[in-house]
Order: structure tokens, then sequence, then C-alpha cells
């Protein structure tokens, strides 16, 4: 059993590329470029050169000694939410930058859902002096405000997707017809382990450093590089994805994802794809898709903006399919809460999707003896506006 | 594949074929059957209807719109095959549906193309279905009911892949006029001519449609100098929105592509 990606571009039954014709020649010649500059020292030495000097990594694995007390178990924080941009969207973004330039790429675009990965691409084009434009549902241009002028301030251009419910899968839609209509001189960065092949195998590399520094901190701190569990939250899945990566098989580990079930699973309003999805097709892959019976997507709800999507990664949906990965979900409430504790045991306010995953601390049976690593994503500056409507603290 | 009405027509050897593409379930829910008889009152050679879905990324504004229009109105594919079944009963104008994937898979792959069939539809346009997983999970399915595929290629294609596609394609290619999601457009490029150029002196084995932008007889006609015809959709969904009589509408906007004056 692998939990790779094939020759062909899937993840068991899922993955593949399902792309316009319109794309092909772009989204091949990723597939052909991608490993050779991935497996190119002198890009490793860039790529690290940059993680180390303007990311900030390694990010610290932190030992929470009152949340271990709180939840019985030796909980660890891998603190992502202390890179730079404030979430581990970065690391993604500094690798495809670099893979753009070698590409002979002058202009970037990118889909944004809560801002994080419009601002970590609105940075790197920044930092390598490229054009930028960036694809933001108006929901969440209004909901994000913050982030929306962070981009700005940035140099990037916003721009509104007006289609749909107007958040994260119309931002992603619209970026498409960018890139199908400006085929030849713009890279579209992709924000998760989604989208055709090789996009998903692509973000996950980049983002494996996270479950690469885990491996080496755990090793430090308790003598063995393994813990018993890993949980991180999934939308599309980046930073789980990196947090499973080095892991996957090692079934020593137990993998935990916490989908978001927005306002319940039986609500309507939900965006757990793995509870209330079927295999489906959409931007670009054959995936687990919130969908009604004729086929058509469904609008997902969340009240964190960024795992307010209707589907999830194909490599996601294969750990799903073969019980690699268990997956969980928390209600907005569970993750609010969740979200306050930490602020109150740890004093570190996480982003309300991080919340999803240390929430699930609530709903797994540990022995005391866990070694249990989050993956804490991102740092709450930008929902306090949400904290504070929420209102419980 | 012989008694396929695209077969037919594509081995009639006629030009200036002229091909209409519309939404299913646009304006109004049960318009899909009037508006077929209408296309082919006023001689279009064929037409491909489109399946809404939600996410429609290769289309542009207008057929956005109309698609969005139709899924609330409550058009399902279910209930689009029973429309073209409708259709065929008083039409015999070759039919092609052209969507995008997904519902077709939750449909069920070899249950829709049997049903597709046997309610009169000659071929499918699916924009997010690649060749190499035509080829490898749909092709037996297709032929087993005497459905054409169609695929597309745009300027970016590369002259090797063309000749693939080419090579598999049974009715015809669809060669997409722009690096462009679809929507009307006033006149082609000197770039675009150029591509036109470059496709014809490819001497294809199949006969090419051009589509993508073409809204008036000037872009019809020029279409027609480089292949066997043209398909015009976003320009005729702006009719369709905007008309208060479409059996009147119809042949004039027909006309006036095809003779540059309505009548």
């Amino acid at each position: 059993m692998t939990y790779q990606v094939d020759e062909r571009g899937y993840y068991g039954k899922f993955g593949g590329a399902y792309i316009p014709e319109m794309l092909y020649p772009n989204v091949e010649e990723l597939r052909t470029h991608y490993l050779d500059i991935w497996n190119d020292p002198k890009f490793q030495e860039e790529f690290r050169a940059l993680l180390r000097d303007y990311v900030g990594r390694p990010t610290p694995l932190y030992y929470a000694r009152r949340l271990s007390e709180a939840v019985g178990a030796q909980v660890y924080l891998k603190r992502e939410d202390l890179c730079h941009t404030g979430a581990h969207k970065v690391n993604n973004t500094i690798g495809q930058i670099l893979l753009a330039r070698r590409l002979g790429k002058e202009k970037i675009i990118a889909e944004t859902g809560a801002g994080q990965h419009g601002v970590a691409t609105a940075t790197v084009c920044a930092l390598m002096g490229m054009e930028c434009i960036v694809y933001m549902g108006k929901v969440d241009m209004e909901r994000q405000r913050p982030n929306v002028e962070r981009m700005r301030i940035l140099g990037a251009t916003v721009v509104p997707a007006l289609s749909g419910n107007m958040t994260l899968k119309d931002a992603t839609n619209e970026a498409m017809r960018h890139w199908i209509n400006h085929p030849t001189d713009t890279h579209y960065i992709i924000g998760s382990v989604v989208g055709p092949h090789p996009y998903p195998d692509m973000v996950a590399r980049f983002q494996s450093v996270i479950s690469e520094e885990i491996k080496m901190q755990l090793e430090q701190a308790i003598g063995r590089p393994h813990p018993d569990w890993v949980i991180a939250c999934v939308g599309g899945g980046s930073n789980a994805a990196g947090a499973y990566y080095h892991y996957l098989d090692d079934v020593r580990v137990k993998l935990v994802g916490v989908e978001a079930a927005g306002h319940g699973l039986d609500s309507g309003e939900s965006a757990a794809t793995t509870a209330l999805g079927r295999p489906g097709v959409l931007h670009g892959s054959k995936t687990l898709l919130m969908q009604t019976d004729d086929g058509q997507v469904i609008e997902p709800y969340s009240i964190s903006a960024g795992l307010d999507y209707p589907g999830i990664g194909p490599m996601h949906a294969h750990l799903f399919d073969t019980g690699r990965v268990q997956f969980v979900s928390a209600t907005d409430d569970e993750a609010m809460g969740a979200g306050i504790r930490l602020s109150r045991l740890e004093g570190i306010i996480p982003a309300i999707e991080s919340a999803h995953a240390l929430a699930a601390l609530n709903k797994l049976k540990f022995s005391k003896r866990d070694v249990v690593v989050v993956n804490l994503s991102g740092r709450g500056d930008k929902d306090l506006e949400t904290y504070i409507r929420w209102g419980k603290y | 594949m012989e008694s396929n009405r695209l077969t037919k027509l594509f081995s009639s050897g006629r030009k200036n074929l002229l091909s209409v593409f519309y939404t299913a379930g646009y304006p109004r829910l049960n318009d899909t059957v009037r508006i077929g008889k209408a296309l082919e009152q006023s001689g279009a050679d064929f037409v491909e209807i489109g399946i809404p879905f939600s996410d429609p990324v290769a289309d542009g504004p207008t057929i956005q719109a109309s698609n969005k229009v139709a899924l609330d109105n409550g058009i399902n594919l279910h209930l689009l095959v029973e429309q073209v079944a409708e259709l065929r009963k008083i039409s015999e104008i070759p039919i092609i549906l052209m969507g995008y994937l997904n519902p077709v898979v939750q449909y069920g792959v070899e249950a829709f193309c049997e049903d597709a069939a046997a309610a009169g539809v000659d071929g499918l346009i699916l924009a997010d279905m690649p060749l190499e997983e035509f080829m490898t999970e749909y092709k037996p399915v297709f032929d087993k009911h005497s459905l054409h595929n169609t695929f597309l290629i745009s300027p970016t294609t590369s002259e090797e892949r063309i000749r693939r596609i080419d090579d598999v394609s049974t009715a015809f290619v669809y060669a997409v006029a722009a690096s462009s999601t679809t929507g009307a457009k006033e006149r082609f490029t000197d770039e675009q001519i150029a591509y036109f150029q470059r496709l014809k002196a490819l001497n294809m084995k199949n006969p090419v449609m051009i589509g993508f932008g073409i809204a008036n007889n000037s872009s019809f006609s020029q279409a027609c100098e480089y292949g066997a015809g043209a398909v015009v959709g976003s320009a005729f969904i702006n009719v369709l929105r905007e008309s208060k009589d479409i059996e009147q509408d119809i042949p004039r906007f027909v006309n006036s592509l095809k003779n540059g004056k309505a009548v």
C-alpha cells in the first residue's frame, strides 16, 4: 500500500487531471518539470534558505504543559502560526514562486478563502518583484477585511469573485478562468493540496517540511522521532498533508483529520466533506465532494473561511478511503471553545482553522503517556473580529 | 455510427455549418424543446445543448449566468434527457450535449450514455474530461451507444497533441478560437487568423468547427473560411436573455449570422 501519488497522478481512485484542454499545456508543463526542479540541489538550497531566513523555520515544537494536563496526554504544538505571514501557507508559496521563476513565468495568480494563502502569495510576489492577482470571494473579502488590505499593501490586486456563494470555491473558479485566458506568461499558485495533478503532490512536498521538522524535534525532545498521534485540520488539506507526510507509512502513528462541521453535520450548513461527500470531479481532480444527486456542488458553510470548501484534496480522499487517517469533525462552537481554551491555558490565540484541530483533543481517547502533536497551522490575529462576535470569553 | 445524425451531417461534406449552443432550462425551464425546434426551422445545422453545472470553469460570464438561472429554474440531468426526447419527437437536428463531467458521473456514465442515446442524443462534449481518461475509461461505453465524443483544441495545443486528438476524434474537432473562456467578441485578431491558417494547413482528417467568441456574420463567415463551420453560444444566450418573442427572434438571429442580415 502506498499513500503517495502514482505515475498517472492518482492516489488510489482519486486524483488525475480533469481540466479543459485550454489548460492542458500549462498543467503538462508543470507535470513534466516539477520533480526535476524539486530534486535539483540548487532549488533545494534556495528553497531551504528562504524557509530559514525569511519564513523563520524551523518553527518550534512546543510542549504545551497546561493543555496537556487538561487533556490528559502529552500535547505538543507544531507552531506553524509563528511562520512569517502567520500560517503554514507560506511554505508552499515560496516553493511555487521559485518554481514559477524557473519556468520563466512573469505573473502570478492565486485564489484565497480566509486570505492567508492570498497574503502568503502577495508576500512572495513582493519578495520576487512579480505581478500578483488574487481572486477572493466577495463575501470573504468582507469577513476578512484586514487580509484584503494586507494584500494591497504588499502590492497585489485583489479581485472579488462574484459568482456562486462568493467564497473559496468561486474564487478558485475565477482563478482557473483567468489562467485559461492567460495561459503562457502566468503561473497559478494553488493554495492547497487540490487541483489537477501535479498540484496535490507538489503542494504536499512543499509542506512536507512540517513533518520533517517534527521528526527531528521529537527525537530531541523524547528520544524517538514518531509521536503516537498527529492531529491537523482539513479544508483542502495542505497543513495536514505536510504534518502527515513523513509518517504516512509509519503505522505506529495515528493520523487524525479534523473537518469543519459548521452548525452540525445534519444542519445543512457544514463543510465536513468526508462525512457528507461522495466521489466527484471538481477543480481538476476526482475526489470527495459535497454535492447534490444531480452532481451540482453544494455550497459549504463554516465559521472558518479557510475550511469553507466543498471538497478535500485527492490524497486525503484516499487516506479516508483506506482508513489510514481517522476523520472527525468539530462544530463552530466546539472550535471556538477550543480556541479560547488554548488562549487561556497557553497564551496562544489560534486561527479558527487550527482551533478545529484543537477541538479534536476532546473527542479522542488518549492514554496519559500518549505523545500527541497538534499542527497549529495559523495564528488568530486575522480572526479577532470573529472571536469578538462569538463573544463567549 | 452510420445512423448517427452527426456522422451523416459531417460525411455530407457540407460547408458553412452553423452550430448553436444554448443552455438547457434557460431562460425558462421548459424552453429547451422549442428553442431546439426553432433553431432547426431557422436553418441551424446542429445544436449543442448545455448541461447546467454549478461550477462551469471554462465559461465566461454569459454562459455562467445562464447556468445559474437554469439550475434555479429546477433543471437537472434526468429532466434534460427527457426534454431531449421530447425535442427528438419533432426534430431531426443533430444534438450534442455539452457540459462538465461531474453531473454525468453522478448520473452514472453507463446509464447516462444509454438514456441519452435512447433520447436521441448524437454526441457529447465534456469540457473537463481529458483525452487520456476518455480513452481508458469511457470510450467503450460511448462506442456501444453510438455517441460521438468531441475534443477541444486551443491556440496553445501543440501540433503533436492536435494530431493525437484528430486521430481519436470521430465526428469533428472543436477548435477554440482563442485562449479564453466562452464569450462573444467583436472580431478576430490577426493572431487568431494566423492560428486558423495553421490549423487549416494541418489537413486534419476530421472537419474542424471553430467556436468561442463568434458573435456575428463577419466572424462566422471568417471562421467558415478556415473550417467546416462555426459554433455560436454566448451571443445566442444574449439574444435569449433579452428576447420577448423567442419564435420571432431566433430566425432573425440565425439569418443575421448566416447571411449578414435579419429578415
